[in-house]
């Protein structure tokens, strides 16, 4: 689905099933430096049981247009007008990283958009090494690497992945090298400014689910959960053997997890 | 600066792939003999029919066996995935037509394996695909054949037999200044030796029987995918850019970003054409992959005591040997381009000119006692053959020119036995030779 967004061509994946805009609906945020495909096995299972599922390429990312935004303030916002937009009321937000962060805060600044939220991958703050964060302002490639590093587990480090033939680590370094100049120095610059976490953690007024991978490193399953105990009534679900990249390295155990959210 | 932690090339040989079989704990990749796998329940059936979730359905198209084999090589070449093959001529094909169809042209060196300059030559034609030939050190020949409707540029590292270097950065260079994907047979090399994505390549293939297997007991093959090439902005590339009517209308460039080529290589070619891998058959390659790091040094090191006998043969009045090449060495053009390119050696197979010619080379062969005279490379016992007469022989006389094959041509693939035994072997077959 090709869409604009504050003047910008926005595009957002549905999962092979058309959106009907007044179904239910779920938006998929994807971190920083990536895009829709991250969840390439989420949106599609999530779309075959009934949700409308719209996997975004944020501004500046993937296929849509525009530059990317500066902080968790402005994606928060862009998700409302996202929203707006495409001609939806509410909407389920999940968010993975970045997406995490922009999913919780934009359930704070428009609760009446937003019936529930799904949050991978999260932690109340997020920083960034410094070398990472330097890296990539820099757009030296070292930075996708220490991204890959860090944010696979064992599945992604050793393999045995589910979907037969595909190497994780070597994927998510491509993905990342197809980010446009600049962009995954802002996304990461704009997860380690945020400090409304908890703020918004306790704002939010909907159910919540917080889904943490016991193998991650870059927001760790403690963190995670620290987060789900400051959102009113939030529930955990801990995906074993998982890293940050959680959709690719453990992708059916998150899209059962993700499919079970009672909103 | 904190350094990005990922494991290494001898740990990837051994474990890519593969964790302990969960519910077994079977330590070696258990052969998954079975042609279907069963379904846990109706939703879990039609899920992996939508591709809802990732799975195995049907042997053809996947399985476990054959996956690690898959992963294991994509890791060791760093590509976004790998499709298996039932040999090194099936996936050249199947990289081929996951490309183009009727009307689509290639550039690809002339010195590549007979087989393969069959496929194109002959064969490819009457599907409406044709090729253009370039020798490989003619790096403005392959710009000057680019057409319209040119989809692929392929060559190998090493020719096969001539031992040519392929300047993989320049022909890639040309390759993507016309919006077309570089892909390249890196069989001779394994990436122990050379990572051809790392040169520009955006797909890489290998006869797996070969170096990777390395025993001579399984035929296969594989292409994998660097995930590199931007289809979308070549926009020459429909099957990979648009809707798909026989795969749930995927637009696989769309649905799998860096992984399209190989999502569609499987979904299509292997469902399609068939021509997978048996699960015995990666079980017995996935062995030789375990030790390729071991038996590369043993082949580098093999080749290189042969190559000094053989140029010591050259420079002796009596001797047998005409000519010898092996990129390594100082008089080979490429020998500085080596250097860059397989810094870790060059290859096992070394080829040579007896004095005598065709006569000369069939009684050296047959006097040889540890070489084994057959059509193969890449086993852990020494080989030889006279490519004139085998390998190439459906090769016209200008072809065999092109591909760097004389007459007098005896192509040797270096194994792991002691070398002073291969050099005492070659030494009296080639007195044998010359006594005609």
């Amino acid at each position: 689905m090709d869409v604009l967004v504050n003047g910008a061509p926005v595009y957002a994946h549905t999962g092979g099933r058309p959106v009907d805009p007044a179904g239910p609906v779920t938006v998929l945020l994807h971190g920083a430096g990536m895009d829709h495909t991250v969840w390439v096995h989420q949106s599609r299972y999530l779309a075959h049981r009934g949700q409308g599922v719209l996997a975004v390429d944020l501004p500046g990312h993937g296929r849509s247009g525009g530059t990317a935004l500066d902080s968790i303030d402005a994606l928060a916002d862009w998700t409302a007008a996202f929203l707006d937009a495409v001609g939806i009321g509410t909407a389920v937000l999940a968010g993975h990283s970045m997406g995490a962060l922009t999913a919780l805060h934009a359930a704070a600044r428009h609760p009446a958009r937003v019936t529930g939220l799904m949050l991978l991958g999260v932690a109340e703050r997020m920083p960034v090494h410094p070398d990472l964060l330097a890296a990539a302002r820099a757009d030296d490639p070292q930075a996708a690497a220490l991204i890959a590093g860090w944010g696979f587990g064992p599945a992604g480090h050793v393999g045995g992945h589910p979907a037969p033939g595909l190497a994780l680590i070597p994927d998510a370094l491509r993905l990342m090298g197809r980010a446009g100049p600049g962009v995954l120095g802002v996304d990461l610059a704009a997860c380690d400014a945020f400090r409304a976490g908890a703020a918004s953690a306790a704002a939010v007024s909907c159910p919540a689910l917080v889904i943490v991978g016991e193998k991650d490193r870059m927001s760790p399953a403690r963190a995670g959960k620290a987060l789900a105990a400051l959102i009113p009534g939030a529930s955990v679900t801990a995906i074993a053997g998982a890293g940050h990249m959680m959709m690719l390295e453990t992708p059916v155990a998150v899209s059962k997890a993700m499919a079970a959210f009672r909103h | 600066m904190a350094d990005a932690k990922f494991l290494k090339f001898d740990t990837l040989s051994l474990h890519a792939g593969q964790v302990p079989d969960p519910h077994t704990g079977a330590r070696a990749v258990p052969i998954y003999q079975s042609s279907s796998f069963v379904f846990e329940d109706a939703d879990h059936a039609a899920s992996l029919f939508n591709l809802e979730q990732p799975g195995h359905i049907y042997s053809r198209i996947s399985n476990p066996t054959v996956a690690v084999l898959e992963e294991r090589l994509a890791r060791l070449e760093g590509g976004v995935g790998a499709v298996c093959t039932a040999s090194g001529q099936a996936a050249l094909t199947l990289a081929i037509l996951t490309l183009m169809g009727a009307g689509g042209h290639i550039v690809a060196s002339a010195s590549i394996y007979g087989g393969s300059r069959n496929l194109l030559t002959y064969t490819l034609p009457r599907l409406g695909i044709t090729t253009t030939f370039v020798p490989p050190r003619d790096i403005d020949g392959f710009r000057a054949a680019i057409r319209p409707e040119t989809r692929l540029v392929f060559g190998e590292v090493l020719g096969n037999p001539g031992l040519e270097v392929l300047n993989l950065p320049a022909v890639a260079a040309i390759a993507h200044e016309a919006g077309v994907p570089f892909l390249v047979d890196s069989t001779f090399c394994t990436p122990y030796l050379c990572r051809p994505l790392e040169h520009g390549a955006d797909l890489v293939m290998h006869s797996v029987t070969k170096w990777l297997g390395g025993h001579g007991i399984a035929i296969g093959g594989v292409v994998i995918d660097g995930g590199t090439f931007d289809w979308e902005a070549s926009g020459k590339f429909p099957t990979l850019t648009e809707p798909y009517a026989g795969y749930h209308g995927i637009d696989f460039a769309e649905e799998y970003g860096p992984a399209a080529f190989i999502m569609r290589a499987r979904a299509e070619g292997l469902r399609d054409f068939g021509a997978c891998m048996a699960p015995t058959t990666a079980f017995h390659l996935l062995q030789g992959v375990e030790t390729l790091p071991l038996r590369m040094k043993g082949h580098i090191h093999n080749a290189r005591r042969v190559v000094g006998f053989l140029e010591s043969d050259l420079y002796d009045d009596k001797g047998a040997v005409a000519w010898v090449t092996y990129p390594e060495l100082a008089d080979h053009p490429d020998h500085r381009l080596a250097s860059t390119l397989l810094p870790h050696g060059a290859g096992a197979v070394v080829s040579f000119g007896i004095k005598g010619g065709r006569a000369a080379g069939k009684r050296f062969i047959e006097s040889l006692s540890l070489f084994s005279h057959l059509a193969n490379v890449g086993d852990a016992k020494s080989l030889v053959i006279h490519p004139a007469s085998t390998t190439h022989a459906q090769l016209d006389a200008e072809a065999l020119a092109a591909s760097g094959v004389g007459e007098d041509m005896i192509r040797l693939s270096i194994g792991l036995e002691d070398a002073d035994d291969l050099i005492d072997d070659l030494r009296q077959a080639l007195r044998a030779a010359t006594k005609g």
